[in-house]
């Protein structure tokens, strides 16, 4: 499994608590997900939605790239990566 | 109450001005309430109803306000069209981001700013005071 790097911007880590950097193992994103509960418990439920995909008002950069362009939580990682965990600021009427 | 430097204020309407007839979009950081930057940011929907901060801006926002010890102290957009008033997708999105939520409206002929907190679905109007400094 590769190592890598999730940072926690200060305005996210209000919300869910937990260290604003932390190592973390995982050959995907969902599966860094999966490994972050140790330091933030009921993350991985709270920026996916019921089916199980990435949160509409969540935005995960690996490195400086949008996993929602890449494979989204199948993204694969490789060791040394940073994935950072952001908060959307977005509203309206609707999100599509 | 919610102290606002006037020439904030007025940048966020003319923001909205500039940008109408779609939504405007920015952010508020500083410290203890104080205001030290207002961040114009891009609306990537480009739409009259909808605004969504373009995510790398937003990166690189987070970062700064990280490495300068700020606080996001607000976020602000527009309603071209309607009354500076919550939408049920802006109380959605508190739920990760418990920040004070200023919207001008640019419905009549003079603009107006409200202020909102939308902690846990509910939306309390927080009073704004302009003040000049």
């Amino acid at each position: 499994m590769a190592a890598v790097e999730v940072r926690i911007p200060t305005v996210l880590q209000k919300v869910v608590g937990g260290p604003k950097s932390v190592q973390a193992q995982g050959d995907t994103v969902a599966q860094v997900l999966k490994d972050l509960e140790k330091n933030y418990p009921g993350l991985k439920g709270r920026v996916t939605d019921q089916q199980g995909k990435l949160n509409q008002f969540i935005i995960i950069f690996l490195n400086d790239q949008d996993i929602r362009f890449r494979k989204e939580l199948d993204t694969p990682l490789q060791e040394g990566d940073v994935l950072s965990i952001l908060p959307a600021v977005a509203g309206g009427l609707f999100i599509h | 109450m919610f102290r606002l430097d006037k020439r904030y204020a007025e940048e966020i309407i003319a923001h909205g001005q500039a940008e109408a007839p779609l939504e405007c979009c920015g952010i508020l950081a500083g410290i203890d309430d104080k205001v030290m930057k207002l961040y114009r940011t891009t609306n990537s929907e480009k739409s009259p109803l909808r605004y969504n901060v373009e995510p790398h801006e937003l990166l690189r926002i987070y970062r700064e306000l990280d490495e300068k010890g700020w606080q996001l102290l607000a976020i602000y957009h527009s309603h071209p069209n309607s009354e500076a008033y919550p939408s049920a997708t802006d109380i959605k999105l508190a739920q990760f981001l418990d920040v004070l939520h200023l919207i001008v409206s640019l419905r009549e002929v003079v603009p107006l700013v409200r202020a909102f907190w939308l902690s846990g679905g509910q939306v309390k109007e927080e009073p704004l005071s302009l003040v000049e400094t």
